[in-house]
């Protein structure tokens, strides 16, 4: 028998990957997405890295199925923006090698900045679409994506959401399974994308989309389940699970590829049913192209565009039933946050402090919005905070951005700040751009990136300086400061903001989480000492609480010894003593 | 058997992901199908989170729904007070008798509810236990969440033998003893 077990939604696709002999990944971590490279990686017979960001990954994808072999990238919905020029156009070359995208939309929000649906941007694309309901599915949906790809040479997305991702549900595991490498044949009028050539390639996406229509009713993935006919859905992905929950002897037609949509199945199915409803989050992506079949369904109309699904949705809505019996309790939030000793806390103290606007990125350091460090005035994605610091610069002059600051990772600088940099000097910006370089890529968990000297693989490799990168610029003042030293911290970005050219501060420490960190003192509070001014509690460290008579208690095991609160008090009511 | 729903909820950082694999691997262990859903990313970041854990012949969704749980464990008395509502009528919730001060309480911004578990007492079947002060005695602080897990333990299908076993598969080898204790702590309170 198999071995079974069991497995989060995203090492499942790992799993399928490796079963289907995949050879290359790249990927750029993002949640929910990271696991998924996080697992593949434990295949020493899969090459697997961390790209600096989805469009080079993606390239790296198709350059290796280009070459022969079947290759994926892995990246977060948003990722699928930045990695859509190459997307759209290898829909027109079409591949060698399979070449599965696997792109992770987030319906909630869980850790992100949209709630896009890839779905629309395989519409745009071109691109077929599977969509597995759990984790056993997304294993074998991904063996049936790369045979998807080479049957119809085309690059193939596999769509999972977060629920599907962070869920586990049992697998059964079977051998990997190589094909042979394909040949590999110089064919410009394929892979060379010049408009004479992506018009003939332009009639065979149409073509091929026609084709897997018709085929799509026949595939196995596919699948009407005929139960009571009164009432039929519509449906794929997690939101069929909801409705096996909620409307068990409902009938339903399971689609496992929800691009194209197997027209003529779906026809049958629905005179068969006597009242048909469409249950997909976000967006109402079947449902448009169903009714203009001249269907009729119940959707949108119903169902919210917002959010994840839920059985008590249906229930409530379609049932008028509600199991929920008690009111949910009106309680304080409990929003996330930087955790204590992290380095960003320490800058933004400062930041609050000299009360400087600015203009953020993607990262943990996006928490510095929030009170009580309330810094960050702005986060558009990845890379954005450099290039809008420019733009409000040129929109109302030099003297408007000096007390603002960019403030970018260096996993995100990497990504695409970079790019962001380079122009701000091309064009004679004069910001003043904040690199909080904490060796890492944080708030996915710690992945590295070019600028770690480490990669995916865990090989040792030279690190791209950051400090050198910017200097290679021609960039006069950058300046590398511990994000402890307030005070140095403090004098730097005063001067620095007031320059007529463009500055870079690199503030470094290393994240407080990163494996191999250790944190030998802790911060204990001197009560005798203490005036209650409350200027240690101002940043906001989840270790310190105020007590009823206004001095403070540190929690030890939540402390990690930085030192931030024992600065920031000028009453030395604080001492950084030695853990027992 | 109709599907069994468990909720695990707490602070981002507590530790929630341990107790659910021991959950899920009991699950396995007994033979059920299971599905568990659990938080990643930014929520973690000393937020609050919640994991999922069903089982039973055959489960569909992998999250637990508000008022389908039949255990409700809560790492701490505020996130226990969050969640109570998900809980089934005559469903059991187990509480960590501890505080953790959300950015909320620290600024100032709201004050932290006061006889949380006397207020809960009185419309769900209460079971707390102060697994820290537990934990310490037993010598290891971190070990809390298997004491707590020990008490909800009651609640489920499970034998005691079968959860020391996959405690002991599940756990770092070096920490099996202080776990087993600790588990033993919640189950036998």
């Amino acid at each position: 028998m198999a071995e079974k077990k069991i497995m989060l939604g995203n090492e499942a696709i790992a799993r399928g990957a490796y079963e289907a002999g995949v050879k290359v990944s790249a990927a750029y971590p993002g949640t929910p997405s990271t696991e998924i490279s996080e697992n593949i990686v434990k295949y020493p017979e899969i090459y697997a890295e961390w790209s600096p960001n989805e469009k080079v990954a993606m390239e790296v994808a198709i350059g290796a199925s280009i070459s022969g072999v079947r290759a994926m990238a892995s990246m977060k919905h948003v990722g699928v923006n930045v990695a859509s020029d190459p997307l759209y156009t290898i829909s027109y070359g079409g591949v060698n090698g399979g070449l599965v995208l696997v792109a992770a939309d987030d319906p909630g929000l869980y850790s992100s900045q949209n709630e896009q649906d890839t779905r629309c941007v395989a519409r745009a694309a071109i691109v077929p679409v599977l969509e597995p309901s759990d984790s056993a599915e997304a294993k074998e949906f991904m063996k049936f994506a790369f045979e998807l790809s080479e049957d119809y040479d085309t690059p193939v997305i596999l769509r999972t959401t977060t629920r599907l991702s962070h869920s586990q549900g049992v697998v059964e595991l079977n051998d990997r399974v190589v094909p042979e490498d394909k040949a590999y044949e110089r064919n410009p009028a394929k892979f060379v994308m010049m408009p004479g050539n992506a018009k003939g390639r332009h009639v065979y996406v149409e073509e091929r989309m026609n084709r897997l229509m018709e085929d799509g009713c026949n595939f196995a993935i596919n699948r009407a389940e005929y139960r009571d006919t009164s009432i039929g859905f519509i449906t794929s992905g997690i939101p069929y699970q909801y409705v096996r929950e909620a409307c068990p002897n409902a009938s339903v037609l399971k689609l496992g590829m929800v691009h194209p949509l197997p027209k003529k199945l779906i026809e049958e199915f629905a005179s068969k049913v006597d009242k048909l409803y469409i249950f997909e989050e976000l967006e109402p992506v079947i449902e448009e192209q169903v009714r203009s079949w001249g269907i009729e369904a119940v959707g949108k109309e119903i169902f919210t565009r917002q959010g994840e699904y839920s059985a008590n949705l249906l229930r409530k809505v379609l049932l008028n039933e509600n199991p929920q019996k008690e009111a949910a309790e009106q309680v304080p939030a409990r929003p996330p946050i930087l955790c204590p000793g992290c380095p960003h806390r320490s800058v933004f103290s400062v930041l609050n402090k000299l009360k400087i606007h600015a203009a953020g990125d993607i990262g943990c350091y996006t928490l510095g919005a929030v009170a009580p460090l309330s810094v960050i005035d702005t986060t558009v994605c990845m890379g954005a905070s450099i290039s809008t610091l420019h733009g409000m610069e040129k929109a109302k002059g030099k003297d408007y951005i000096k007390n603002w600051v960019a403030v970018i990772g260096d996993s995100t600088f990497m990504h695409t700040g970079v790019n962001s940099l380079m122009n701000m000097v091309y064009n004679q910006g004069t910001g003043t751009v904040m690199i909080l370089d904490n060796s890492t890529t944080g708030m996915t968990g710690h992945q590295d990136n070019a600028a770690t000297g480490k990669t995916l693989m865990g090989e040792t490799v030279p690190a791209i300086n950051i400090y050198h990168l910017c200097k290679s610029m021609g960039i006069n003042h950058v300046i590398e400061v511990n994000a402890f030293d307030l005070k140095e911290l403090e004098r730097v970005i005063k001067e620095e903001t007031q320059r007529d050219e463009v500055s870079v501060i690199i503030t470094k420490s290393p994240c407080v989480l990163l494996k191999g960190n250790v944190f030998p003192n802790v911060c204990r509070p001197i009560p005798e000492k203490c005036k209650k001014c409350g200027a240690c509690l101002r940043p906001g460290c989840p270790a310190l609480t105020k007590n009823a008579d206004g001095t403070i208690s540190i929690d030890e095991t939540m402390c990690n010894g930085c030192g931030l609160c024992k600065n920031l008090c000028m009453f030395d009511a604080i001492d950084c003593v030695p853990r027992n | 058997m109709e599907t069994r729903n468990i909720m695990i909820v707490g602070v981002g950082g507590q530790g929630t992901l341990l107790t659910s694999r021991i959950l899920g691997g009991i699950t396995v262990e007994a033979g059920y199908d299971v599905k568990l859903s659990e938080v990643h990313g930014m929520a973690q970041r000393g937020g609050s989170v919640v994991t999922f854990v069903r089982y039973g012949k055959e489960v569909a969704e992998p999250i637990v729904e508000e008022g389908c749980a039949d255990v409700l464990i809560a790492f701490e008395r505020l996130e226990a007070l969050r969640y109570a509502h998900f809980l089934k009528e005559g469903g059991a919730l187990i509480v960590n008798d501890w505080r953790i001060d959300p950015i909320t309480v620290v600024t100032g911004a709201a004050a932290y509810p006061e006889n949380i578990i006397e207020k809960l007492s009185e419309k769900y079947k209460v079971y707390s236990i102060n697994a820290m002060e537990e934990a310490a005695k037993l010598g290891n602080v971190k070990a809390f969440n298997v004491i707590v897990l020990g008490l909800a333990a009651k609640h489920m299908d499970f034998e005691k033998d079968m959860w020391l076993k996959v405690i002991e598969n599940t756990v770092p080898p070096k920490t099996i003893e202080i776990n087993k204790k600790a588990f033993l702590t919640g189950y036998e309170n």
